[in-house]
């Protein structure tokens, strides 16, 4: 600091060359508000329920507890990760009603009523599913972290492809799409490893879709 | 065990577990989400508090004043700690800024504040109510800029002067060189990125303080913890069974684990914190971006008669230089040559090891100018490296290489990628409206053992339990330790369990570096051999020609099941394995060669590879199908730094903009074709107990410039500033009018 003696001064408006004074409040929210702090009053809780992994359960959740925290927090079904929260990894992807969302981005009040499906509910570890069993055979995973969205999309692309859903490496529209490397992992790439097993996670999906096909 | 001489038969040879591509014993844990994770421990803590990092809003200055009323009375808060009431807090001997900042602000994002309150929501919402009136200085945020007057540096660990390391008269010959290159390179600011955040829960007995945390470096995070909090180490107890993902970002005591430590002990119960994305880049260590001149000069036959590489980085003040001249000391021979580091003062946020911490750079530099001078000269890229081979450390010309295989490893994989059909001359291949490209370049990383220290207990019910404080990042340490285990003791892989990544367990070598697969199963090696010392001596054998195997113990011609030696209670064995002086008589390092092809659309001057092969030469494989996986990672990790790895500086405020995974690209699936790894069988007697050497870093070192080679054989266009990006190429493509 020896190099800076002006920040030795700390009233505002005495300040020299090279400094300046900002006041940056933590949220835009906060910086709107000029005068007398509003307190809002807490979100009241809200009373829930859903099916996870074949099971109901009641719950009474802030409005804002997202399902990822809802399932984590709450339900303590940690296997469903975060890693971003903010839905650009994929790591906390679940099945609702058999289609695969980032439970990051969406609030636990959304889904009254759904049948949602974790990593748990896939299979556990003496019963493995055939898509964690081929992760595992295929050394599809290296850290774990990002392994249980990449499994639960995994068994949905699959059904994707199956449906026929199109997606952005599809030659033709008309046609249905094929169980292709290409598709498997054009349909995977919102799902980030940052170790790196992609190549693993190929082999793993292609066997489990060659045993379906 | 000190390991002093060179390692003769012994039971590892037999390999009858350990060199077997077993699945991890911790699979099933990690493909079912069962494997808990530092902020996942509800077993063993029922209803934490949590715990929410306020970061710094300006790069430099300092806090004029923060008003907490809002905050302190907003719903649900416990507590708020700065570093106002925090106490007196030390500096972790690792961390190079302080990790609660306040009044001064060292970097954008530095910790300000934790908000502790009964849940998640709770503590976000209250932290933005914390009104902070900063005073912001000027800081020094552009390194081309202090790279003009910063001055020469010593090595990372600090070892070594600041002064250029010479041999032979470098610009003397460089001048007499019929071909000559002298290029610069530059690498930008990198960020590990690693899926699991920083994240830690913290629970207080007393005076005794549990942390689970996600950690690579079991003792360092706790020695530093210790030294931050002003406590003596032997208070705290640091575990990490599970980490997902480090790449030398978790190597370090960081702020998640301190900031829950201050918040369990002012909200009186335990605190989980973990550190939001948009936080990570910032707040946290990256690689430093690099400025590297390369110097090349060689007779017209392609003998190196000169060679330099200058490389400057920067850091905080009181930090480290990326060291990427490391591998031009070692790599190709040479007889004049210079390597130096300069070290400029940065006010960016901390630079630290990233995953091969100056080779990885420095090999994207190099291994470009390497296929530059080949070009130069007329010869093939492999040619080129086979002639410049050394055995020999160029410098110390009396240090021999213990194994080196560089040559076998270019050779092989050019017949396996099938090189032959490549076209030396750029920009002539086409398929379709894509350019078609094929690059290589050599992979080298220096390799070390480390202490590292082991427990085994063979107790009454056959089940043999490995303790250690090894982590295993995603490496396969569970499983190639248990398979070291199994191995000695004559057991299968089922009959071993390991316990990893806990303070009560001895100190081991933690996973950096690469030195910790060979390292780590040294010491389980070495607490073995005790173990089996304890079950020959009770079973009444001489215990240096005993053989343990399917479950038996023999010695001469007396038998007997290992189960008898248990029967009067479990046997244990403790030791650690350390290094003597081999490093210094032999030159201990891996090498490999990485081939790339890729396509570049002749219109857009989109990137996408195509094939990728790794031949690596790393000793003894200790399970081939994890030591794949972690080089598959690499060069996954090397194609991202090739073609989009990059921090983004502001350099007026003095940040890394794009500090989220949607802004900072990385490879995604469909980034990533088919790869292919091959290892050369081989030991290496010199480097280990167990004759294995690392690969997880080996595998990212290269990969970058063959990414880089293959692209500009694709295209004609060089680019030597990383990334690789179409804006860089797109207006000189051949073939797009």
């Amino acid at each position: 600091m020896a190099d800076l003696p002006e920040l030795d001064i700390s009233r505002r408006g005495m300040l020299g060359g090279g400094t300046a004074t900002v006041v940056i409040a933590a949220s835009p929210v906060a910086a709107a508000q000029d005068k007398e702090p509003m307190q809002a009053d807490p979100p009241a809780p809200i009373p829930l329920s859903f099916e996870v992994n074949g099971e109901k359960r009641d719950l009474t959740l802030d409005s804002r507890t997202t399902l990822l925290d809802a399932l984590r927090e709450h339900l303590h079904l940690t296997g469903t990760k975060k890693g971003c929260d903010h839905g650009q990894c994929g790591a906390c992807t679940v099945l609702v009603d058999g289609v695969r969302i980032n439970s990051c981005l969406t609030l636990a009040v959304m889904h009254q009523g759904d049948r949602i499906t974790t990593i748990e509910g896939l299979g556990t570890p003496d019963r493995l599913h055939p898509m964690q069993a081929a992760f595992v055979q295929h050394d599809g995973y290296q850290c774990g972290y990002c392994t249980p969205g990449q499994i639960c999309s995994a068994v949905a692309v699959l059904d994707e492809i199956g449906r026929g859903v199109p997606s952005y490496v599809a030659a033709d529209l008309t046609e249905r799409p094929r169980m292709t490397d290409i598709e498997m992992r054009e349909r995977m790439s919102g799902n980030i490893c940052r170790c790196g097993a992609y190549s693993n996670i190929a082999e793993a999906m292609a066997q489990v879709a060659g045993e379906r096909a | 065990m000190k390991f002093d001489t060179p390692a003769g038969a012994n039971p590892i040879d037999r390999t009858a577990v350990v060199g077997r591509p077993h699945d991890r014993i911790d699979g099933p844990l990690k493909t079912t989400g069962t494997a808990p994770y530092a902020y996942e421990h509800h077993a063993e803590v029922r209803n934490p508090a949590c715990g929410y990092i306020l970061g710094s809003a300006i790069g430099k200055g300092r806090i004029g004043a923060m008003d907490l009323a809002e905050a302190k009375t907003a719903p649900g808060v416990l507590a708020i700690v700065t570093a106002q009431d925090a106490g007196k807090l030390g500096k972790g001997k690792f961390n190079t800024a302080k990790l609660l900042g306040g009044p001064d602000i060292d970097h954008y994002h530095q910790a300000i504040a934790v908000v502790v309150a009964e849940t998640f929501e709770q503590a976000r919402a209250a932290a933005a109510l914390i009104r902070v009136d900063y005073i912001r200085a000027k800081g020094r945020f552009d390194l081309a800029e202090e790279l003009k007057t910063a001055p020469l540096t010593g090595n990372s660990n600090g070892g070594a002067p600041p002064k250029e390391a010479r041999v032979g008269d470098f610009e003397q010959a460089f001048a007499a060189a019929p071909v000559t290159l002298d290029a610069t390179y530059t690498t930008p600011d990198q960020s590990h990125m690693m899926m699991e955040p920083f994240a830690s829960l913290a629970a207080w007995h007393g005076d005794e303080l549990t942390v689970w945390t996600s950690n690579q470096m079991i003792d360092w995070g706790r020695t530093d913890l210790a030294i931050t909090l002003g406590i003596p180490k032997e208070k705290i107890r640091f575990l990490s069974p599970y980490v997902g993902g480090g790449f030398g970002g978790k190597l370090f005591l960081r702020a998640d684990a301190v900031m829950a430590a201050l918040g369990a002990r002012a909200a009186k119960r335990p605190v989980k914190v973990a550190m939001p994305r948009p936080l990570m880049a910032n707040n946290s260590t990256h690689r430093p971006a690099t400025v590297q001149r390369i110097r090349i000069g060689a007779t017209r036959e392609g003998t190196i008669t000169a060679i330099a590489h200058e490389s400057g980085s920067g850091d905080l003040p009181g930090g480290r230089p990326e060291t990427a001249v490391n591998q031009s000391k070692l790599l190709y021979a040479g007889a004049n040559r210079l390597t130096a580091m300069r070290l400029a003062v940065l006010d960016l946020p901390e630079g630290n090891a990233m995953r091969a911490p100056g080779e990885a750079p420095g090999m994207m530099a190099l291994e470009i100018a390497i296929d530059e001078m080949a070009e130069r000269l007329g010869m093939d890229p492999i040619a080129f490296r086979v002639k410049n081979d050394t055995q020999v450390d160029p410098e110390k010309p009396e240090r021999p290489f213990s194994e080196r295989n560089l040559v076998r490893c270019l050779r092989e994989g050019a017949d396996r990628f099938g090189w032959a059909r490549r076209d030396p001359r750029p920009g002539q291949v086409r398929d379709g409206r894509w350019l078609i490209g094929m690059g290589m370049a050599a992979a080298f990383r220096n390799s070390s053992l480390v202490p590292s220290g082991a427990r085994v207990r063979l107790g009454r019910d056959g089940i043999l339990v490995v303790e250690t404080d090894m982590t295993d990042i995603g490496t396969g340490s569970y499983t190639i330790i248990g398979q070291t285990a199994a191995e000695m003791l004559g057991l299968p892989l089922n009959k071993v369990q390991v316990r990893l990544a806990d303070s009560r367990f001895p100190v081991s070598a933690g996973s950096g570096g690469q030195f910790g697969a060979a390292s780590s199963t040294s010491g389980v090696y070495a607490a073995c051999l005790k173990l089996r010392e304890a079950v020959a001596q009770r079973l009444g054998f001489n215990t240096t020609d005993a053989v343990f195997e399917g479950g038996t113990v023999k010695s001469g011609n007396r038998s007997a099941d290992l189960a008898d030696a248990t029967r009067a209670g479990d046997l244990t064995g403790e030791d650690k394995v350390e290094p003597g002086d081999l490093e210094k008589k032999y030159q201990i390092s891996t090498f490999g060669a990485h081939f790339v092809e890729v396509g570049v659309d002749a219109y857009t001057g989109v990137m996408r590879v195509r094939r990728m092969l790794a031949v690596c030469d790393a000793g003894r494989i200790l399970n081939p199908k994890t030591a794949r996986s972690q080089v598959i990672g690499a060069m996954t990790m090397g194609v991202g730094g090739a073609l989009m790895e990059e921090l983004a500086v502001d350099k007026r405020f003095g940040f890394f903009v794009n500090h989220d995974l949607a802004s900072y690209e990385v490879p995604v699936h469909l980034d990533i074709p088919h790869q292919e790894v091959l290892f050369l069988d081989g030991t290496d007697d010199k480097a280990s107990p167990m004759k294995a050497k690392g690969v997880g870093e080996l595998g990212l070192c290269g990969v970058g410039a063959a990414v880089a080679n293959a692209v500009y054989n694709a295209t004609g266009v060089r680019v030597r500033d990383y990334p690789v990006t179409l804006e860089k190429h797109l207006d000189r493509l051949p073939g797009a009018a």
